[in-house]
C-alpha cells in the first residue's frame, strides 16, 4: 500500500515537472527570476564572492550634506555594548590624541533636550547606527545624493 | 612510660632507614629502579602540567568560559584567514620552563579565588575587570610583552607589508621604545569601560 502511494506521488511530481516548462512558454507576462537566478535546479548556483571590508584607508569625502563620516578602516570584532565601546578607545576625547584618530563631534555629547553631558549621550553611543565601514561593493541602486560642493555650484 | 619515651618517632625511623646503606639490593638495581621511577614521575608531572596548559582546561571553569572566553571568540587570535590560533596559554603562560613554573605557582592563588568564588558572577567579574586587567598589563610591560613576541617578532616584521596606519604606529612605537601591550590593550578581551574616558587608569598602582 505504502509503495503504491509513493509511486503515485512520484508519478504526479514527474508529471508536474514535465508541465512546468510548457507553462512558462505560454506565459508571456514579466519574467520571474528566483533568488537563485537562472540556474537550473539540478545545477549548482554561481557562487558569489564574499565582500571584503576596506581594511585601512584615508578618511573618505562625504557624499552628501549631513552625511555621518564613513569609517575608513575595518571594524571586524569591534564591540559596542552596554558595558563597552571599542570605538571610544581611540575616538574619545581622552584618547584621540594618543591614537591619532578623529575625535567624536561635540554634538555627540548633547542629549535630546539639548543638555550637554560630560560623556557621550546615550542616543549617540551606538556608533555604527550612523557610521559604517565600507566594503568593495558597488551600490545596488542609483541615487541622486550630491556632495556639498555640487550644491554650491548649482546656486 | 619511660620505655615509650625512648622509642623514636615515625619520622626518625624513616630517616634511619634512608640514611642506612642498602644491604639487600644491588647498586645497579637501585639505580635502575630510581631511573625508571624518575621517568614516570617526571613524565607524569609534565603531562599533568601540560594538561593544565590547554584552552580546554581554562574554560572548564565557568568564570573563564562565560566572560573572557566569549570576548576572545570575536577576535583575530581565535578566528582568522589562515587558521593559526593563539589559545589562552599562548598569551598567558610563558613558554620557557623557569617562567612557566613561576606562573604555575602563582596560579595557585587563582585556585584559591575559584574556591572563594571571588568572580563567580558576571557582576563580580565586571567589578574586578580593571584590577584583573591591570595585573596582566603590568606583567606584560615588565616582561617586554614576552608572550606576544613568541609569535610576533619585531625583527621579522616587515612594516612595508602593513597597512599605512599600522606602519606609521609601529615605527613610532619602536623608536619611542614602546612594548606591544602599551598600545595593544584589549585585543583579545574587552577593555574596562574606564578606558574610554581615562586611559591613564590602566597604569595606576593599587
Amino acid at each position: 500500500m505504502k509503495t503504491l502511494r509513493t509511486l503515485g506521488i512520484g508519478l504526479l511530481a514527474f508529471g508536474l515537472l514535465q508541465a512546468v516548462p510548457a507553462l512558462a512558454e505560454h506565459d508571456a507576462g514579466p519574467e520571474v527570476k528566483s533568488l537563485r537566478g537562472h540556474v537550473p535546479l539540478e545545477d549548482e548556483s554561481v557562487r558569489t564572492q564574499p565582500k571584503k571590508w576596506i581594511k585601512d584607508d584615508v578618511p573618505f569625502e562625504r557624499d552628501y550634506v549631513q552625511q555621518p563620516p564613513l569609517i575608513p578602516h575595518s571594524i571586524k570584532g569591534y564591540k559596542i555594548n552596554k558595558k563597552f565601546n571599542k570605538c571610544l578607545t581611540c575616538h574619545s576625547w581622552a584618547n584621540y590624541r594618543e591614537s591619532g584618530a578623529t575625535k567624536i563631534s561635540q554634538t555627540h555629547f548633547k542629549d535630546r533636550t539639548g543638555t550637554v553631558l560630560a560623556t557621550v549621550a546615550p542616543r549617540r553611543y551606538f556608533c555604527t547606527q550612523c557610521h559604517v565601514p565600507q566594503a568593495n561593493a558597488k551600490p545596488l541602486v542609483e541615487n541622486t545624493f550630491k556632495p556639498v560642493k555640487a550644491l554650491q555650484a548649482e546656486q | 612510660m619511660s620505655e615509650q619515651h625512648n622509642e623514636p618517632g615515625l619520622f626518625r625511623r624513616w630517616w634511619a632507614i634512608l640514611k642506612k646503606p642498602s644491604v639487600k639490593y644491588s647498586m645497579g638495581g637501585l639505580l635502575a629502579a630510581g631511573f625508571v621511577a624518575g621517568i614516570i614521575f617526571w613524565g607524569g608531572f609534565n603531562t599533568a602540567l601540560e594538561l593544565t596548559n590547554t584552552e580546554q582546561f581554562c574554560i572548564s571553569c565557568h568564570e573563564m568560559r562565560d566572560n573572557v572566553y566569549q570576548e576572545y571568540k570575536d577576535t583575530i587570535h581565535y578566528s582568522n584567514r589562515t587558521g593559526v590560533r593563539a589559545t589562552c596559554p599562548d598569551c598567558h603562560v610563558p613558554k620557557d620552563w623557569t617562567h612557566k613554573m613561576i606562573r604555575k605557582i602563582q596560579a595557585s592563588n587563582e585556585l584559591l579565588h575559584k574556591v572563594l568564588g571571588t568572580i563567580d558572577t558576571p557582576e563580580k567579574f565586571e567589578a574586578k575587570r580593571l584590577e584583573l586587567a591591570r595585573h596582566v598589563w603590568k606583567t606584560m610591560k615588565e616582561t617586554d610583552s614576552r608572550e606576544c613576541r613568541n609569535c610576533h617578532d619585531f625583527e621579522s616584521m616587515d612594516y612595508t607589508e602593513q597597512t599605512p596606519r599600522a606602519m606609521r604606529n609601529h615605527e613610532k612605537g619602536l623608536t619611542s621604545g614602546k612594548t606591544c601591550i602599551d598600545c595593544h590593550k584589549g585585543i583579545a578581551h574587552s577593555l574596562p569601560a574606564i578606558f574610554e574616558e581615562d586611559p591613564s587608569a590602566a597604569f595606576k598602582v593599587d
